[in-house]
């Protein structure tokens, strides 16, 4: 019954998935975290620019902007990141659109955390003599971070289902290779159930433990 | 202008912020400038390429208005489908009784924590092989079934975090007045919860239409998204064009919804008449039970 499982890689398909979804994480932490600091900021035309960039990518659907690294980024400026052949090509230019995408909502998540903060806190840190620094990084920062890991769990749940998305511009992940299988084999049900368990392995202990870490790590209010 | 992070600024403050504010600047015209000349290189920025949107109607006509008119109504039919379906699932998972409430709950992790596309891809092969829809209506068909399979579960979980964020004594008073257990869903919970979740499920709106896109990119369903595509193959490959004039479609249509949401949800949290229970347009994700909340609005 599972035989014709062979001849196809599916574990590839799912390390590509993952592998997706890794980088892609990192990245976006990254540049979702500068966005945080922009949007929180007290320079107001970095603020601007960060309330910009947020309310621009979250609502262009992610198709769109994965299509356009493709299309509009590789095919019509010629641009590689760097690759030579067509699949790393493609994988990177995935990578992007994720990182550009995703830090969107990585940014509201910080942000989220940081109002949860109470503004007492800063207060008597600066009360007892606190500089700016040391008021960021010993009092709010620390309880920002502890509320924000539900949110950030969450968004990397989506970002695990999103690299799907990659699909669109011919990046060998699970969707794809799901799409080739039914096209080949005739087992339909079979060929779903199995993609859809993979998934359900990476999402769904990632919200367990994450959610279970962000229960033991929340400030107590 | 003083938060959480920063007091009210002082003669040094405005001096550095000053530097900042040059530096950023001189960054971001920067990033422009590359921008700019990169398309100039390309020759992206030659009017012929740009002119179908702007001078005549064809572009609009035969291209973008017949996509967008199918975006809409995958978007609407699955909102309408998935509400119900949804508010049904919620409903079942707050149940009294365990063989309800647990299969309820199966139904709707399982569908959170699977991609959407995925299912669209399934309900696509399910189409194709199972029933006589005929093959040009089959991607919308598709679809839609992704979108309302997913949705509704996620739609589940912010109607049943829409229900726990009632006050206790709502319920209370309603069982004390010998109301019965579907008298008082009917008559108490469901009329406060819909106001208190209505922005969560406004925003919910936004996800479904963002995610019709993947119909266009991936199941030939004739969208905005793959209007675009057609339409930078007719007018010679003015794909930044195009790309720009739809996703500007999508960012004004979404924004518009967004801003309606938070709207929404100022003026219900004023309201006198309501419990004070609001959902924020988040917090149905985060309210997911167990923390296994899969990223709604993503």
């Amino acid at each position: 019954m599972f035989d014709f499982l062979e001849d196809y890689d599916l574990l590839g398909a799912f390390w590509t998935t993952v592998q997706l979804a890794v980088l892609s994480a990192v990245g976006s932490l990254i540049w979702g975290t500068l966005l945080a600091a922009m949007r929180v900021g007290p320079v107001p035309l970095m603020r601007g620019f960060g309330t910009a960039y947020v309310n621009i990518v979250r609502n262009i659907p992610l198709t769109v902007i994965i299509l356009f690294t493709s299309l509009g980024l590789n095919q019509s400026l010629g641009i590689t990141l760097g690759a030579s052949d067509f699949e790393t090509i493609n994988f990177r230019l995935a990578v992007l659109g994720l990182i550009l995408y995703t830090s969107a909502f990585v940014c509201e998540a910080l942000r989220s955390g940081i109002n949860t903060v109470p503004v007492g806190q800063a207060e008597a840190a600066r009360a007892i003599g606190l500089s700016f620094g040391q008021v960021l990084s010993l009092v709010v920062l620390p309880q920002a971070f502890r509320s924000s890991v539900v949110p950030l769990a969450n968004v990397l749940i989506a970002l695990i289902k999103n690299t799907t998305v990659a699909a669109a511009i011919g990046v060998a992940e699970a969707a794809l290779l799901m799409k080739e299988m039914i096209e080949n084999e005739a087992q339909l049900l079979l060929i779903s159930a199995v993609i859809a368990f993979g998934f359900v392995v990476l999402t769904l202990p990632t919200g367990l433990i994450l959610g279970w870490v962000g229960k033991k790590v929340a400030v107590k209010r | 202008m003083s938060s959480v992070l920063y007091d009210a600024q002082g003669p040094r403050a405005k001096r550095r912020n000053v530097v900042f504010t040059v530096v950023f600047l001189a960054a971001l015209a920067v990033l422009l400038w590359w921008v700019f000349s990169t398309l100039k290189d390309k020759g992206q920025l030659e009017w012929a390429l740009w002119k179908p949107f702007f001078t005549g109607s064809e572009a609009w006509t035969t291209y973008i208005w017949p996509g967008l008119e199918n975006t809409l109504k995958a978007a609407a039919l699955a909102m309408v489908i998935a509400l119900p379906l949804g508010a049904a699932l919620g409903i079942a998972r707050l149940s009294d009784h365990v063989w309800v409430r647990v299969p309820a709950a199966v139904v709707v992790e399982f569908f959170r924590a699977i991609p959407v596309l995925v299912l669209m891809i399934f309900g696509l092969a399910l189409f194709a092989e199972y029933t006589n829809v005929s093959s040009d209506d089959r991607p919308l068909y598709a679809v839609v079934t992704g979108l309302v399979l997913y949705n509704a579960s996620v739609l589940a979980e912010i109607v049943r975090a829409g229900i726990l964020s009632l006050p206790k004594g709502q319920a209370e008073a309603a069982m004390a007045i010998g109301l019965r257990k579907n008298q008082l869903m009917r008559l108490v919970l469901l009329p406060q919860a819909v106001t208190a979740m209505l922005p969560a499920i406004v925003s919910q709106l936004v996800v479904i239409l963002k995610d019709t896109a993947l119909g266009g990119a991936v199941l030939t369903f004739p969208e905005l998204l793959a209007s675009a595509n057609t339409m930078s193959g007719y007018y010679g490959a003015n794909v930044i064009a195009s790309f720009t004039v739809v996703a500007v479609i999508y960012i004004a249509l979404n924004f518009a919804l967004t801003s309606f949401a938070s709207w929404l949800e100022r003026r219900l949290r004023r309201g006198k008449k309501s419990t004070g229970a609001v959902l924020k347009v988040d917090d149905a994700q985060v309210a997911g039970a167990a923390g296994t909340g899969a990223g709604g609005g993503v």
